[in-house]
């Protein structure tokens, strides 16, 4: 998050940015264009009202007067329209060095069977699905597809900025390739999953660049009810000279013109789009590609957090912390023979256990004897180890061994294997047993290391009213000591895929809404159940298709801050509309007393900030209003602060701000704008 | 202002906040359909009703269905009552002999009585016969009132039921509201006026012999009964023109502040009845909470400004409180408190008139009534329209808690705000569009008796109590034309019906809607910083929107006075 908001305060208000925007400013005043917003596009009709009456118009108003209005209520427009521009501008930015590296793209495409030498060059644009392309060293790969054969590193920085290589391999979970990302060793085949104009990297251009922004549901509301505040306000002043012919007098169009604008709610109006789409840049920026903006809103409304315990709780990988031994047995023998059986196993875990009979009984066997045979992992056995021709050292799961071992089953060292056994999982730990030509020696104790600070992360989720479930393959003992350690709220034990979907359907059931991130071809289901799924980037192309999200850094831990984004993104809707309607207070009182004290005299009273004439009191509120655009233009775009707490707490702070400051801002603002206006004599 | 003014304020707010459960208790009962103690008597008389009719009480209604059943037997009834005041000089039981009610004026009485307003362009005691009175008018008040709650039920279950297709039964809740109720609780005070010496009888006059020597004719009627029914079903529609000045109408000082606690006695019952029916009753107290601090704000004002008096008339030499248009038997404080109480639970009985109250002290009851009669407001359709502001409420200031906003467990989201800013559009658009409309055709501004600003806020508050179903008279209009007659009949229909549908749609769809929990995440609406919320979005949203008609009308008058020019 901190790089993240470092990153857009530099690259706000560039001039690169800037210049382009206030061109596409004007352009956006295409009535077409305009009109999906009805609060601007009712702004702009009253403003070339007020710019035809200026010509043909007589109410006794002064011209300088007059035209001062019209100028101020174009630029009410503008500052909408730029708003939006500036909010565009940076996604097309980054737009443009995408589209840069998809045209670059060239395939050689696999001729005859998959397997066969015959390529032939194609431009990119040509493959189809089910194409299979060959992609060497050095190549840039040149559509989304699957490895089907072979084993490369490949970097992705083009599509995450992350330059370290990442292996993608056919088979297993890490198949999917991204269409502009290059090979840098070895080579694969790739089958092409999508037609042109489909692939990842259109999908990403048309997003940053906002082709594709479809108004959110919570946007629609709001759009409603700006339109429905827009008609009663017309209906409040579309009344008024009615009203002033009974009380003998009329008013001039320009300023009943001035009162609309003024009470209808611009301001929103006017950043509601550029806060949707700096929402979806904020997200962008943090390597998360949301499908839909829908998704992102959805992630503000999460319930339920579904996280994955390895890698997102604890560290990925166990370490080993203590030698139990069984039986009588002395400790440094047990360590001594788990050693031996690890030294060939390269698994993060299997190194820990080395370093650990190292520094703590300083064994210093660096290699196998010569003539060993190391017993090999197997999914089926579950055990590895090493034959030294004399002795057979053995280490795995403990049911396994002991299964391997149908002798030692029934010894008392069993049993007290047992009990330590469970010892270690109520422990959170997971164990693994050692045994020596059928003889139990004891267990190692493997410890998950559960991720630092995870724990008041969960807290601050705990308050916003977000629950917290762990999944894992763990037995549910071990589990519950890590679920009590990390500080989640739930955990699911032993979970398959099968259970991960149902425990979703359970919760909406209820009402709530689940996020969860997965990468597996088997998490597609849950991914797609799921309201927010976020995909891990280096997971299946299934996984990838199945979430609404994906995440360019494949960091599960983020599913935390992607709820954050959609928070901020609803509260900064909210505050600045809260902020708008606030505002008409004060307008109200700058513009009736103006309006009508030449009806009856006394209603001067009402004049409470003082404002120096009618007109200047006119002027001020609809340079106000034009004003508070720009000036909330970095706020919209940033988001409003926010920080983890309760719904409470949180609109208690909010309401101070945006809406006892929406109260009170203008009356401040009015006031010095007059000021300025009477001291240099516009009105 | 006076202490006895302020005690008499007290007394009031404490008998009230008294009642709320027990009445609420007995409510949600009726919306639940449960048995209460008087079904042993009248179990058997609902059954018939329903056996009578062919109706299934349990039929779960759409809400589509239950609009329609709802419009068809209001509609039907008040073709009823104008066929009764057409043929009122046909019908029996016209001791005085009227002839038949003019036909803009029967069209009018008959949608006013209808849609629970009960605006009289008539003076009743010359004009309708016992039959109409009875027939044609008191029945509204029982079914009109009914209709009013059972709506109000609608919208309950919208937000209480879970992926549901129904919101109740129109016609179960019209009937149970109407037996175990209004009825009851009527006969208990009409028994009460009774023994307070308000008449109850079908003779049409008394002559006396006053003190001069001089014959007067006492007009009479089954007054205690319609007395009671007025009130309770905040319907206003007197026996007699002066209405709860009337000493027939209002004798003591005790019906009084009987009168004015059944105005809000079912009003506030329902709050409590919301929270019961969402199952958080501190839901509906911290509606109750934003609907009391607008009425004793309101009330505060009006007290203050009609003890403060005329300062014109200070000038003449003549001090004191502004007593023109009151009765001495009630004084300033309980004519302004009743004042505010009957504006803003859209009752429209009157103990004092309106017309006579200072500028600001008149604007209360106008503003109470621009507002959309949500404070307290009729007996279910100010919770109601409350409830549609509330949703606005949560829809605008709920987006900063970093959700889509929820109200009771029930997203809201462009359905509902759609439809809630469509009813309350419709009252800005009716009070001004009619009100800009007359302050300039010719039989427009026929009607106002005063001048200036004055004039003015006749119109204005003419056209508020229509559209808001108030029915209280700023007097000083002369509405009985075929032009007020019209209008203000078009505005009473707008303003219940136009409302009520749009509300009925929202009940739907929230009904359909899967319940979400509550968790610390979800936007707070109990306590103080929700009833704060609250007040500001009814503020904002209904009231600012009448700022400019305000200031010409009542505030204008009020600066004018000041200055020492009166209207």
């Amino acid at each position: 998050m901190a790089r993240n908001s470092q990153a857009s305060s530099k690259s706000l208000f560039t001039a690169e940015l800037i210049v382009p925007a206030i061109g596409d400013a004007f352009r956006k005043l295409n009535p077409k264009e305009l009109i999906r917003n009805p609060v601007m596009f009712t702004t702009a009709v009253v403003a070339l009202l007020l710019t035809v009456l200026l010509v043909v118009g007589q109410d006794g108003l002064g011209i300088g007067f007059k035209l001062q209005l019209v100028i101020w209520l174009w630029l009410t427009v503008l500052f909408g329209t730029f708003a939006e521009a500036l909010a565009e501008g940076r996604g097309k930015a980054q737009a443009a060095s995408l589209r840069a590296t998809k045209a670059e793209l060239t395939a050689k495409r696999v001729k005859g069977a998959i397997d066969s030498g015959v390529v032939e060059d194609v431009p990119a644009s040509a493959l189809r699905k089910d194409d299979v392309v060959l992609v060497q060293t050095g190549d840039l790969i040149p559509s989304d597809g699957e490895v089907i054969a072979g084993v490369a590193s490949v970097n992705e920085a083009a599509i995450t900025g992350e330059s370290a290589p990442v292996i993608r391999e056919a088979g297993g979970d890490r198949s999917a390739v991204t269409a502009g990302t290059r090979v840098i060793s070895d080579e694969i085949r790739v089958k092409v999953t999508v037609n042109p104009g489909q692939g990842f990297l259109d999908r990403m251009i048309a997003l940053v660049e906002g082709a594709e922004r479809q108004k959110t549901p919570n946007e629609i509301a709001l759009t409603l009810l700006l339109v429905g505040l827009t008609i009663i306000f017309l209906i409040a002043v579309g009344t008024i000279p009615a009203f002033a012919t009974y009380a003998g007098g009329s008013i001039p169009v320009s300023i009943l013109a001035a009162l609309l604008i003024t009470l209808i709610p611009t301001t929103i109006a006017a950043l509601l789009s550029a806060i949707g789409i700096a929402g979806m840049d904020r997200l962008v920026r943090f390597n998360v590609l949301a499908k839909s903006g829908r998704a992102v809103e959805a992630a503000g409304d999460i319930d339920v957090l579904l996280l994955d315990k390895t890698g997102t709780i604890t560290i990925g990988d166990r370490q080993a912390t203590e030698f139990r031994p069984v039986g009588g047995i002395d400790v440094r023998e047990l360590a001594e023979a788990a050693l031996l059986a690890s030294l060939a196993d390269e698994t993060p875990e299997g190194r820990s256990i080395v370093v650990l009979a190292r520094e703590k009984f300083g064994l210093d066997l660096a290699a196998l004897p010569a003539g060993a045979e190391v017993i090999p992992f197997t999914a089926q056995t579950r055990i590895s180890g090493v034959d030294t021709g004399g002795r057979v050292v053995q280490k795995g799961a403990v049911q396994a061994i002991l299964k391997a071992n149908p002798g030692a089953g029934s010894t008392a060292a069993a049993t007290e294997l047992r009990r330590i056994t469970d010892e270690i999982a109520r422990a959170g730990g997971t164990p693994l047993a050692v045994a020596v030509d059928g003889t139990l020696l004891g267990a190692i104790f493997l410890k998950d290391i559960v991720k630092a600070g995870i724990r008041e992360r969960f807290g601050e989720l705990r308050a916003m009213g977000i629950r917290t479930v762990m999944i894992t393959g763990d037995n549910p003992l071990t589990a519950s000591s890590i679920a009590a350690e990390a500080g989640v709220d739930d955990f699911l034990a032993e979970a398959t895929p099968e259970d991960k979907l149902a425990l979703i359907r359970k919760e909406q059931q209820g009402g709530r809404l689940v996020a969860m991130c997965g990468d597996g071809t088997n998490d597609a289901p849950a991914l797609a159940q799921a309201d927010v799924g976020v995909a891990m980037n280096t997971g299946t192309q299934a996984a990838r298709e199945a979430g609404n999200m994906v995440d360019l850094d494949s960091d599960p831990t983020k599913l935390i801050e992607v709820v954050g984004l959609g928070k901020q993104l609803l509260m900064t809707r909210g505050a600045l509309t809260t902020f708008s309607v606030a505002n008409d207070v004060a307008k109200y009182f700058a513009i009736i007393p103006a309006m009508f004290v030449a009806l009856y005299p006394g209603l001067g009273v009402l004049n409470v900030m003082g404002l120096g004439t009618p007109e200047s009191a006119i002027l001020s509120a609809i340079i106000f209003n034009a004003l508070i655009i720009p000036l909330l233009v970095p706020l919209a775009l940033k988001g409003v602060k926010y920080k983890p707490m309760g719904a409470g707490p949180l609109l208690a702070r909010n309401l101070a701000i945006y809406g006892l400051g929406g109260l009170l801002a203008p009356f401040l603002g009015i006031k010095l704008i007059d000021l300025a206006v009477n001291g240099i004599g516009l009105a | 202002m006076t202490f006895q003014g302020w005690l008499l304020i007290a007394v009031f707010t404490g008998i009230l906040l008294a009642l709320v459960k027990p009445i609420g208790l007995w409510l949600f009962a009726l919306y639940e359909g449960r048995r209460t103690p008087l079904h042993v008597l009248l179990g058997p008389v609902e059954r018939g009703f329903y056996r009578l009719s062919g109706i299934d009480p349990d039929e779960d209604q759409s809400w589509r269905r239950y609009a329609v059943h709802m419009l068809i037997f209001n509609a039907a009834l008040m073709l009823l009552t104008y066929a009764v005041l057409r043929a009122q000089a046909l019908l029996p039981l016209n001791p005085l002999g009227f002839g038949a009610v003019s036909e803009h004026l029967a069209f009018n009485t008959a949608i006013s009585f209808g849609a629970n307003t009960n605006w009289q362009s008539y003076a009743g005691e010359s004009t309708m016969s016992n039959l109409s009175q009875m027939l044609g008018l008191t029945i509204h008040n029982f079914l009109s009132a009914a209709t009013g709650i059972a709506l109000a039920f609608a919208l309950f279950r919208g937000f209480a039921r879970r992926s549901a297709t129904g919101i109740g039964n129109f016609w179960a809740d019209v009937t149970r509201v109407t037996l175990y109720l209004l009825l009851p609780l009527s006969i208990v005070l009409a028994v009460f006026y009774i023994a307070s010496g308000v008449p109850q009888t079908l003779a049409g006059s008394v002559d006396i012999a006053t003190l001069e020597g001089a014959k007067q004719t006492l007009a009479l009627g089954p007054v205690a009964s319609q007395e009671a029914i007025k009130m309770l079903g905040t319907n206003g529609g007197g026996f007699f023109n002066a209405n709860s000045a009337h000493p027939f109408e209002n004798p003591t000082a005790l019906t009084d502040l009987v009168q004015m606690l059944s105005i809000f006695a079912i009003g506030v019952g329902l709050t409590y009845c919301f929270g019961k029916a969402v199952g958080n009753t501190r839901q509906g107290w911290a509606i109750l909470a934003a609907m009391m601090t607008l009425f004793l704000a309101g009330t505060t004002i009006a007290y203050w400004q009609e003890a403060a008096g005329n300062p014109v008339l200070h000038g003449l030499g003549l001090p004191g409180g502004n007593m023109e248009g009151k009765e001495v038997r009630f004084g300033i404080a309980a004519s302004s408190l009743f004042s505010v109480i009957t504006t803003a639970a859209s009752c429209g009985a009157v103990n004092a008139m309106h017309d006579s109250f200072t500028a600001l002290g008149g604007m209360i009851p106008l503003f109470n009534m621009q507002l959309g009669e949500v404070v307290i407001g009729g007996v279910g359709a100010g919770i109601y329209g409350f409830l549609l502001f509330a949703i606005l409420a949560v829809f605008v200031a709920g987006l900063m808690v970093g959700r889509t906003p929820e109200y009771v467990g029930k997203k809201i989201e462009s359905r509902e705000v759609k439809l809630s800013v469509l009813a309350i559009a419709v009252l800005p658009l009716c009070i001004l569009g009619m009100s800009a409309v007359a302050s300039i055709i010719p039989a427009g501004l026929a009607g106002p008796l005063n001048k200036g600003p004055h004039g003015f806020s006749e119109i204005l508050y003419a056209f508020t109590s229509a559209v808001a179903n108030n029915g209280s008279a700023f007097a000083g209009l002369t509405a009985n034309t075929p032009f007020y007659n019209g209008m203000l009949g078009v505005a009473m229909w707008i303003g219940r019906f136009f409302i009520i549908i749009p509300m009925l749609a929202v009940a739907g769809g929230l009904a359909a809607k899967k319940h979400t929990p509550e968790s610390a995440g979800s936007f707070p609406t109990t306590g103080l910083l929700w009833t704060g919320l609250l007040i500001g979005i009814v503020l904002i949203v209904g009231g600012l929107t009448f700022l400019p008609s305000l200031a010409l009308g009542p505030i204008a008058d009020h600066l004018a006075m000041i200055r020492g020019q009166l209207f």
